[in-house]
């Protein structure tokens, strides 16, 4: 039995050295620029932070995985070249990729450095990861969060690169990277800007009645009860009408989160090389929490133990979780 | 060489026969030079048309001196449509336009388009795939105006074509979920075809009642029609060699024929707008995406 690797999300350096005394085997992290898919104020690493990161890391013998997983527009092309070139020099142990020419450039340049594809690339058949493992050498794919564990299996066999697959935290059906939600409602791009819901454009609207809107650019997205609580006005977690029902519905997917803790051990058996949790937007102490758990359940897994995972549901966005894709396609 | 008018894919799953006519009027009628045929957004509607029908389509299209290209599904997943991906592939002395990676793998060193699905925001990502093969860009409708131009400019050097959308509803996502059935309380398995009632896609508004989005089975659309008359002539200047207008239920007739007159220099973009206004089409003319602020704005001339 292969044991995964436990990827680790850090928006900021101390997020990073929790993750890492928490026991993951390589953390996930980006610059303060539009080169990664979490460009928010406040996140993210300077070049020198992340020359520190890089160290401790390695110095607790975890590995330390760069995201460049944004679309660079014409004319910006320089900015994420920039980026990798930072990255190898400052010891990245892999770049997660997701356009075409930044694979290609690091493919031509530093032969050495490892390149993943991201989930932003949308590579989700055998024959699309297979176009960038032989175009580009690309040594693991992060899975869209659409498949079920048996096409998982199946997907394992018939690809020559690793897989990784999310277990933990966000959850959307939009294939990602192929998105212009946000843009068509703000301006910033998703894949070009690195921002899905910018901060900058959401606005909460408080009616008499005690029910709280939450607005991104000029559209509700949801609205909630006083005893309710309010989530993020993110496009695809909104409530909306339409002809043929009656009142308000989650016309896309309701606003709950990934946890696969419940089928880690099919996802073992299942041949997947890594895992991932999302959430570099998260505390240090979320991700203390929840890399620790899933650390515990990972090792007693494999050592065919009984896995312990019930702190995990408080962490859940919303307090609601689902399995998402992962065990049956009736979702569809 | 000119800049040419196109008719972009028909997203929508009208019946058989209203598809039929709507392409026999465009053949006898349209002044698009080339038309985009083939199923882009759901493997489970290609036998009801694509399978009976495209051939004598195209034959018809082709006999009415129109340049036909066939392009890819967008979302491909599951065992039937990487078949159908292969299979469409292999399709010798065709033109074909990539909606999705996986075709890439197959079409290596033979000439091929690149749609307007897959994302190519930058020269060296064009440059790339020029390289392997793609003769001709359509771009994403996200891209502003400093990225189309930069495209445009690559693309003559480049030596290949590059195509801009300048009508209808614009793609903004896709899912592996399909939408219209979850609406009707069913799942794609089950979906009974139910995508086939919006002739242009299924509205969303949002709870105070404003139409924001338009559903199509996996995609999902803008509620607004880009509209990008008063744009063409200064990206014919760019470079954008082909300008695509996406089928609707309005008149496409008129739509095709009002663009045309603009792109030719017959009418002046305010007149060409003016017919557009009176087809009586409901949603709002949006293009600001072009001009680098939120899609649903019109950013007037």
């Amino acid at each position: 039995m292969r044991k995964p690797e436990l990827i680790c999300p850090a928006g900021t350096p101390a997020a990073l050295r929790s993750a890492v005394d928490a026991g993951a085997d390589a953390v996930y992290c980006g610059y303060q620029n539009a080169t990664n898919a979490r460009n928010f104020t406040g996140l993210n690493f300077t070049p020198a932070e992340m020359e520190q990161s890089i160290a401790y890391a390695h110095d607790h013998g975890a590995k330390v995985l760069i995201t460049l997983n944004t679309f660079p527009p014409s004319g910006k092309v320089a900015l994420w070249k920039q980026a990798v070139d930072l990255s190898a020099q400052l010891g990245a142990d892999a770049c997660i990729v997701a356009d075409i020419s930044v694979a290609d450039y690091i493919c031509r340049m530093y032969p050495d450095l490892r390149i993943h594809l991201s989930v932003q690339a949308a590579a989700s058949s055998p024959e699309a990861i297979d176009f960038y493992v032989r175009e580009f050498g690309v040594k693991r794919v992060v899975l869209p969060r659409i498949m079920t564990v048996s096409e998982i299996g199946g997907l394992v066999a018939e690809i020559p690169c690793e897989v990784e697959t999310f277990i933990f935290g966000n959850h959307g059906l939009m294939v990602e990277g192929r998105c212009s939600l946000s843009c068509y409602v703000t301006g910033q791009s998703t894949n070009m800007d690195g921002a899905c819901s910018p901060a900058a454009n959401v606005s909460y609207q408080s009616a008499p009645d005690g029910t709280l809107s939450t607005r991104l650019g000029g559209y509700t997205i949801d609205r909630f009860g006083a005893n309710e609580t309010a989530g993020y006005p993110t496009i695809c977690k909104g409530r909306y009408l339409t002809d043929s029902r009656e009142g308000g519905y989650y016309a896309f997917e309701e606003p709950v989160s990934l946890n696969a803790a419940t089928v880690l051990p099919e996802l073992i058996a299942a041949g997947v090389h890594a895992f991932k949790i999302e959430g570099r937007q998260r505390s240090r102490a979320y991700v203390k929490k929840v890399v620790s758990t899933f650390r515990s359940a990972v090792d007693a897994i494999v050592a065919g133990k009984e896995p312990v995972l019930a702190d995990l549901v408080a962490l859940t966005e919303g307090q609601k979780q689902t399995e998402g894709a992962l065990k049956t396609k009736t979702w569809r | 060489m000119d800049a040419q008018l196109t008719l972009g894919p028909n997203l929508f799953h009208w019946a058989p026969e209203r598809k039929l006519d709507f392409y026999r009027r465009i053949a006898d009628e349209s002044p698009v030079g080339t038309v985009y045929l083939g199923e882009v957004v759901c493997s489970k509607r290609t036998p009801f048309f694509d399978d009976r029908h495209l051939e004598e389509v195209a034959e018809r299209l082709t006999r009415a001196g129109k340049q036909v290209v066939y392009s890819s599904l967008a979302e491909v997943v599951i065992k039937r449509e990487r078949k159908l991906l292969m299979e469409w592939s292999q399709q010798q002395g065709r033109d074909l336009e990539v909606n999705n990676t996986a075709a890439l793998l197959h079409l290596k060193d033979r000439p091929h388009r690149i749609g307007a699905l897959l994302n190519v925001y930058n020269e060296d990502t064009m440059a790339y795939l020029a390289g392997r093969g793609a003769t001709h860009f359509s771009l994403l409708a996200e891209l502003p105006k400093p990225a189309v131009a930069g495209l445009a400019e690559a693309a003559r050097g480049l030596g290949v074509g590059v195509e801009v959308q300048v009508f209808g509803r614009a793609s903004l996502a896709l899912s592996a979920r399909c939408y219209h059935a979850r609406a009707h309380g069913r799942i794609k398995d089950s979906c009974q075809f139910v995508c086939g009632e919006d002739d242009d896609g299924m509205v969303l508004s949002t709870l105070d009642e404003k139409p924001f989005l338009a559903v199509n089975g996996i995609q999902t659309l803008s509620y607004g029609y880009l509209e990008m008359m008063a744009e063409m002539h200064e990206m014919r200047d760019m470079g954008v060699s082909h300008f695509r207008v996406m089928p609707h239920s309005c008149d496409m007739i008129e739509v095709t024929k009002a663009f045309d007159d603009v792109l030719q220099g017959r009418i002046e973009a305010a007149e060409g707008a003016a017919r557009l206004g009176a087809l009586g089409i409901a949603a709002p003319f949006v293009n600001g995406f072009y001009h680098g602020v939120p899609g649903d704005t019109l950013v007037p001339a």
